[in-house]
């Protein structure tokens, strides 16, 4: 705790709201100058940890520090942290530069540097024409753009973005994932990013933690959490996956339910009912028997085939379960139709034992 | 090919529809006119009579000499006085009303209806009758003026002075100051506090630049319905006031009653009315809304 490359060091945080436990103990460091997504369904209690670094929540229970200073039971207006809200929260009755002002003005900064401050932010967010609109005059775009030189005007020792892009639609939403890594980059800013959709936390964040019904279940960079997840939870809610139920045997060896022995390192004790996951496009099909070596095999039928046009997907019966396959559309020679006998293989490297 | 809408059609079927609107509204419409703009001509129309010696008006011989008594002091004393007490009500019904409206628009909904109810529950029962309740309460030996000289502040003897009808005033409108306050109140979205509360606004700078501004329609839809009433206030006054110095309501019941002065009385009338007017236009210049 406290060295200087921890921007937020959350430790034994608990929240309840009555009866209800939203965050349950939660130990997190969050480096200096990353971005950093925190990624779950709604009602995990991500916003929930959010607001508490704010300060706008106080935690029943552990201890938050932001560059290694206690944070206690400080107010928002004395946390060195800025939020850009869900809803934007945008004051209606001031127009573009007051908002982005607001802040300053706040902390009694001088109306020349004040102004410079201002029309630097909303430079920064390509406002400048729009600085005497009100709110109610801007797109949503606009909008979430004035919410973001609003916060960064003030160069926050960290920002907090609570699901900023969900009230875009679909195109904007990916053009501002694009922007607000960029911008992230040009300010160095830690940014605490939190959403419930994994796709824009992969795409943007240096690491993500995963968490579900108030725990935080796994904190790894992208590839790692969506190659190498340790939680079913987490390997189903990033993208799509097969599970193949087995059991542990040894320290790098586990049996699956039809038998086959695997040879997967896992940390869980010998017994315990576990299970293979491996994602659709890490897994191959060929003609019955002839994986290639190195490889572990399935014997199995294709159920169905459907074509995505960049790739197929078969879904394969083997012998006690079904199979999401992935493949790229190479060439017509290597498709495989619907009754096929074929052997599924993947490289054991590819796969990851999970629990839960 | 048969053409099933033609140009004119849809024009029709949208004047057809602004009639049955019409329709639905006459009755209302019917009883307003007859029960107040009939009478109210009738004012604006004495305002201009001739008052004759006897003391009846008479519907000939139009002039402006009612308006020209306006201007005497007599007369600039009532209103004064009026306007004086219908903006000290406004005030004091504005300081105690808003903390009150606050407090209730930031209970959860339950408890929040709950205390509506209470605040209207004064409706209930007459106003004639709880004004009168003031009379026993502010009395020479009821329990307010003991408790004044009791505790040692005066000897709280304000019965038939303006300082009881300001009391009686503010206790008969502090309802109609609440609940605009209150709409106004209810409708902020409370994000905005905590947004200002992230960008290093305390909690009285908050309230100050964020929630005090965006309330202001409910303040001022308050005022007006505060202030208005109590400009042309007639019963509180007559009952709670002293009779030597009159206001605004009484002064014109005395001028049909007993100076037997028609025209002046509706002169006078005109006067509230026009003050009345403004103090609508003044909301709705400032984008009023929840009135």
């Amino acid at each position: 705790m406290g060295d200087k490359g921890v921007a937020v060091g959350l430790s034994g945080v608990v929240k309840r709201f009555g009866d209800v436990t939203a965050v349950d103990n939660l130990d997190l460091d969050i480096r200096d100058g990353e971005f950093f997504s925190l990624l779950g369904p709604s009602g995990c209690g991500k916003t929930t940890t959010l607001r508490m670094i704010a300060g706008l929540e106080l935690p029943t229970a552990g201890s938050i520090q932001i560059h290694g200073e206690e944070m206690g039971i400080r107010p928002p207006n004395k946390r060195p942290v800025n939020t850009v809200f869900q809803s934007y929260a945008l004051f209606p009755h001031m127009n573009v530069a007051r908002n982005v002002g607001f802040g300053l003005e706040m902390r009694k900064v001088d109306k020349a540097e004040r102004e410079t401050l201002v029309s630097w932010a909303i430079d920064l967010v390509e406002m400048g024409e729009m600085a005497h609109r009100k709110p109610a005059q801007l797109s949503g775009g606009q909008q979430q753009r004035v919410a973001l030189a609003r916060a960064l005007v003030n160069r926050p020792e960290v920002l907090l973005l609570d699901e900023p892009l969900g009230a875009l639609d679909l195109k904007l939403r990916q053009q501002m994932q694009h922007e607000l890594k960029e911008l992230q980059r040009e300010v160095g800013i830690t940014f605490v990013y939190v959403t419930h959709d994994q796709e824009e936390a992969v795409t943007m964040s240096d690491r993500i933690g995963v968490m579900h019904d108030g725990r935080l279940l796994q904190v790894d960079s992208p590839e790692r959490i969506y190659e190498h997840p340790t939680t079913r939870f987490v390997a189903d809610f990033i993208g799509q996956t097969n599970f193949l139920e087995a059991t542990v045997a040894s320290a790098d060896e586990v049996v699956l339910a039809n038998g086959d022995r695997l040879r997967l390192s896992t940390d869980h004790d010998g017994g315990a009912a576990v299970a293979v996951t491996v994602r659709p496009e890490r897994l191959t099909v060929h003609g019955r028997g002839e994986a290639p070596g190195g490889t572990h095999g399935l014997d199995g039928v294709v159920d169905s085939v459907v074509y995505m046009g960049n790739a197929i997907n078969y879904t394969i019966s083997v012998d006690w379960m079904h199979l999401e396959v992935r493949c790229p559309a190479t060439l017509a020679g290597d498709r495989k139709y619907e009754g096929d006998e074929v052997t599924v293989s993947f490289d054991p490297d590819h796969a990851s034992v999970v629990i839960g | 090919m048969d053409v099933v809408v033609e140009p004119g059609l849809e024009h029709q079927a949208e004047r057809a529809r602004s009639r049955q609107g019409l329709l639905m509204g006459l009755p209302a419409m019917i009883y307003l006119f007859v029960f107040f703009v009939i009478p109210l001509g009738f004012v604006v129309m004495y305002s201009f009579a001739t008052r004759t010696r006897t003391g009846r008006t008479e519907l000939a011989g139009w002039n402006l000499e009612a308006y020209e008594r306006l201007g005497e002091t007599v007369v600039r004393a009532v209103a004064f006085r009026s306007l004086w007490i219908a903006a000290v009500t406004t005030i004091l019904s504005l300081a105690l009303a808003y903390p009150l409206a606050y407090f209730i628009s930031t209970r959860r909904p339950a408890t929040r209806n709950m205390l509506l109810v209470g605040v209207m529950i004064p409706f209930w029962s007459n106003f004639l009758i709880r004004t009168y309740a003031w009379r026993v309460l502010l009395d020479s030996d009821g329990i307010f003026t003991r408790i004044m000289s009791g505790a040692g502040l005066g000897d709280g003897r304000i019965l038939f002075t303006n300082k009881a009808v300001i009391i009686g005033l503010v206790y008969g409108y502090l309802p109609f100051m609440v609940l605009p306050l209150y709409a106004a109140i209810e409708r902020i979205d409370w994000s905005l506090v905590e947004g200002a509360r992230d960008l290093y606004a305390s909690g009285w700078s908050a309230f100050r630049r964020v929630v005090w501004p965006l309330s202001k329609p409910g303040v001022i839809a308050g005022s007006i319905l505060v202030f208005v009433p109590s400009f042309g206030a007639y019963v509180t006054p007559a009952i709670l006031g002293g009779n030597k110095k009159g206001l605004m309501g009484s002064y014109i019941v005395d001028q049909f009653m007993d100076a037997r002065n028609g025209p002046l009385g509706s002169s006078l009338s005109v006067l509230v009315l026009v003050v009345m007017l403004m103090g609508t236009l003044v909301y709705f210049r400032q984008g009023g809304r929840s009135l």
